[in-house]
């Protein structure tokens, strides 16, 4: 493990992860700075996090600095994260989207959908609940890391990333060895889109989502930030569509045009009437 | 909450029932399927099984089928937490009767989220 970085370093790093990404890190996240840019360092044979902040300064912007951004951005994940937000998708959300729009396929976006844990979560929701739905439904995936979408893209997960969360019946029925991988099966690969999206850039060319899951990525944000992302996103949805925040996320003070609701176990959030 | 785990690695046991004590579980270890079988005549009926696959004296999905023909355990939530990753594995083991399948090496994480697929992540 590289020593720490002296606090002009620190703040050097802070400002440019905010400039480029929009990515708050304070002084309480330092302990993300070390964890997530050691492998960096390691991949890159560079020798401390000194030397490559050293680095990122004198030169202009090139791989290492969007390795860096990568490393910062990607967040942890695991299948059916959470449960509750898949079980209220399952058994009211799903259900209701689909009586109102006739049986049409559904458009839901996974914002900074990480690896695709997520986005394949939901794949296989939907394909269990409502099969033929599933076939005309897209599951739009965007995140500002080009390497976690490659991957969510390529459907390959590990071992030890399949034993987090996935339920057993899930894994052997939409799942197959590939080596010592697990590949998704193409009929919930073929759901997926994925798109290189910065949240705090404003975007163009996004559908009209009847669902929106943007579950811990807020907390990152200052608040502008949020405010203008989350607006963003408002005209981005159908008004009568589902956005789903983190548990411990509240768009209080952030966006008056949502208003809180509660769907079986899960809080989420709806356009105010 | 009480939990069986079955494994003929001590330090596997030794493992996993520490992970279960920290999530309020009360645990019975058993070093092989006959071995547990012999507890479960005599003591306290456990809400979840953790059974490992390959065992002396009788191997976990022996355990597993005997445990599935006994209706005194049919409540009984059984996990594998074992070494074998095959596909096959796995079918065999949910049509006898398995709730879950975890695969070694695990993450404490890991462990607590299938635990929370069964309905059981805290024992509280």
């Amino acid at each position: 493990m590289s020593p720490p970085l002296d606090p002009q370093e620190f703040t050097w790093l802070c400002t440019f992860l905010r400039t480029e990404s929009a990515l708050v890190i304070d002084e309480a996240k330092e302990y993300l700075v070390n964890t997530r840019l050691s492998p960096v360092l390691k991949e890159l044979g560079i020798k401390s996090l000194s030397e490559l902040v050293a680095q990122l300064r004198r030169r202009p912007m090139n791989k290492v600095h969007q390795r860096v951004i990568e490393a910062m951005t990607t967040n942890e994940t695991s299948f059916f994260r959470d449960l509750h937000p898949f079980e209220s998708l399952r058994n009211d959300i799903l259900p209701d989207l689909i009586k109102k729009r006739g049986g049409a396929g559904l458009n839901i976006w996974c914002a900074a959908s990480s690896t695709g844990q997520e986005p394949y979560t939901i794949a296989m929701v939907l394909r269990e609940a409502f099969p033929d739905v599933a076939a005309r439904s897209r599951i739009f995936c965007t995140d500002i890391n080009t390497l976690v979408l490659e991957r969510t893209k390529a459907g390959l997960y590990t071992q030890l990333e399949v034993n987090r969360g996935l339920p057993a019946p899930m894994l052997v029925k939409y799942f197959e060895r590939k080596g010592q991988e697990w590949h998704v099966k193409e009929e919930l690969r073929r759901m997926i889109d994925t798109r290189v999206m910065n949240l705090a850039i404003p975007w163009t060319g996004v559908a009209m989502m009847d669902i929106v899951f943007i579950r811990n990525v807020l907390i990152y944000f200052d608040v502008e930030t949020k405010k203008s992302i989350v607006g963003r996103i408002r005209k981005s949805m159908a008004t009568d569509g589902y956005l789903f925040l983190g548990g411990a996320e509240s768009l209080l003070n952030i966006d008056n045009d949502f208003a809180r609701t509660t769907v079986g176990k899960s809080t989420l959030y709806k356009r105010a009437a | 909450m009480h939990a069986l785990v079955v494994d003929d690695s001590r330090a596997i046991r030794s493992v996993i029932s520490r992970m279960l004590r920290e999530m309020g579980y009360s645990v019975t270890e058993a070093g092989n399927g006959r071995e547990a079988l012999d507890k479960l005549a005599t003591g306290e009926l456990p809400d979840l099984a953790l059974v490992d696959w390959n065992m002396p004296v009788m191997d976990g999905f022996a355990l597993l089928c005997e445990l599935r023909a006994d209706p005194r355990h049919a409540e009984m939530r059984i996990m594998m937490v074992t070494t074998e990753t095959e596909i096959e594995r796995m079918q065999a083991a949910l049509g006898a009767g398995a709730n879950e399948y975890l695969m070694k090496p695990f993450t404490p994480d890991a462990l607590r989220e299938k635990l929370g697929i069964l309905g059981l992540a805290t024992a509280a």
